[in-house]
């Protein structure tokens, strides 16, 4: 129970998924200019990662591992990460058809979210959790990238009232937001011990 | 053919500068001047070998199903590089970590599969994707040499000191999360005053 709870803690604050690992930048400077967007992305995001994480879990140990070809983990967990995008995207464009919209681009480019993929292959490559530990890990993987990217959309719909630097203005500045907040997220770091 | 599909990868259109993708290497494994060149060597290894076979396959993938197969093209490509340098360069291999799998999911190669390779012949692909893989490997040199300088005081690349040490008390936070994204917005913001991009 303390286990969980610690990756909880590492993967939400102190792991940031986006503002110390750099996984799903894309899509955090991409759709992070409005507060609804990124909260619907946050959403998406946890719901692929945590399913596709319990799936890639079962496929690794079960399927891959007996057989001993884990060296194609990297085709069969993306192939499984594309079907569930692909399930996401049919539900979102039946049941809510704006936010299908405001997505635009952003959505198919989950497949291709790092953070995804990301976390499954930290998963079973670098911790070798158990499943409720990585499925764990996945949802909150999911929680702070949902975090940061609202944090971020915060931040940046409010600059836009002020009057901001012609050279600054847009990508640049949002990087430097960034950079602020992986230094306050930095202050989390002693957390651990 | 024309030159033009070679360097626009390198300024006008760098995948890492104006277009902002493809970001997560970028950042990540920045931190010191040599796994930015392994980076950048397992990249383009990836980009040319997939884009090539894309676009010789082009004719025979059908529309519907086209993102899958380019991925599965890319991610075999990233399964043979991960092999190469498993087996050739055990410390790259370790540096790059999760980031060497993680090139399948990178947004230049199936941007590029997408919008260039799968309409275009083998040989404007050939100079396209090689221009790209300049583009990427410029700018993640050039990242990595300001964040390692200033980070640690010198550049040490492959044991040879490239760059002699020229600060005694060296920013640690230019090596850490905070360095990457304050590096990029800066360069960012220079490139756009500069009127480059």
């Amino acid at each position: 129970m303390e286990n969980l709870l610690a990756i909880v803690i590492s993967a939400v604050l102190i792991n940031n998924v986006i503002l110390t690992k750099f996984l799903g930048l894309c899509s955090f400077f991409g759709i992070s200019s409005r507060i609804r967007n990124s909260v619907m992305m946050g959403l998406a995001v946890i719901f692929v990662m945590t399913c596709s994480s319990m799936l890639t879990w079962v496929i690794y140990y079960y399927f891959l591992a007996p057989f001993h070809v884990e060296y194609i983990r990297i085709v069969v967990f993306i192939l499984v990460i594309a079907t569930f995008v692909q399930l996401v995207e049919m539900i979102i464009r039946k049941f809510l058809p704006d936010i299908y919209r405001a997505f635009g681009i952003y959505l198919p480019l989950i497949t291709v979210n790092c953070a995804i993929l990301g976390v499954t292959l930290i998963n079973v490559d670098v911790e070798g959790y158990s499943f409720v530990a990585s499925t764990v890990n996945a949802l909150a993987t999911g929680v702070g990238y949902l975090l940061a990217i609202i944090l971020m959309a915060g931040i940046r719909t409010r600059l836009e009232l002020y009057e901001q630097p012609k050279t600054f203005k847009g990508l640049p500045l949002a990087f430097i937001i960034a950079a602020l907040l992986a230094l306050a997220f930095q202050g989390f770091s002693g957390m651990g011990s | 053919m024309r030159i033009y599909e070679f360097t626009k990868g390198i300024l006008k259109k760098n995948p890492v500068f104006f277009l902002a993708i493809g970001l997560c290497p970028v950042l990540a494994i920045t931190t010191r001047v040599e796994n930015a060149i392994g980076m950048a060597a397992a990249f383009t290894f990836v980009l040319l070998g997939s884009n090539l076979m894309i676009s010789a396959l082009r004719k025979f993938i059908p529309r519907d199903v086209r993102i899958p197969t380019f991925i599965v093209i890319i991610s075999s490509f990233v399964t043979v590089v991960e092999f190469l340098l498993h087996g050739f360069s055990q410390d790259i291999y370790r540096a790059l970590g999760i980031f060497l799998p993680l090139i399948t999911v990178n947004c230049i190669v199936l941007g590029r599969a997408e919008a260039f390779a799968s309409k275009n012949s083998l040989k404007n692909t050939l100079l396209d994707s090689a221009g790209m893989s300049v583009g990427f490997t410029f700018s993640i040199l050039v990242i990595s040499a300001i964040r390692e300088l200033f980070g640690t005081g010198k550049i040490v690349v492959f044991g040879y000191q490239v760059v002699p040490t020229v600060l005694s008390q060296p920013a640690t936070g230019m090596i850490l999360p905070v360095g990457a994204f304050l590096v990029m917005g800066l360069l960012l913001a220079i490139f756009r005053k500069l009127g480059v991009m």
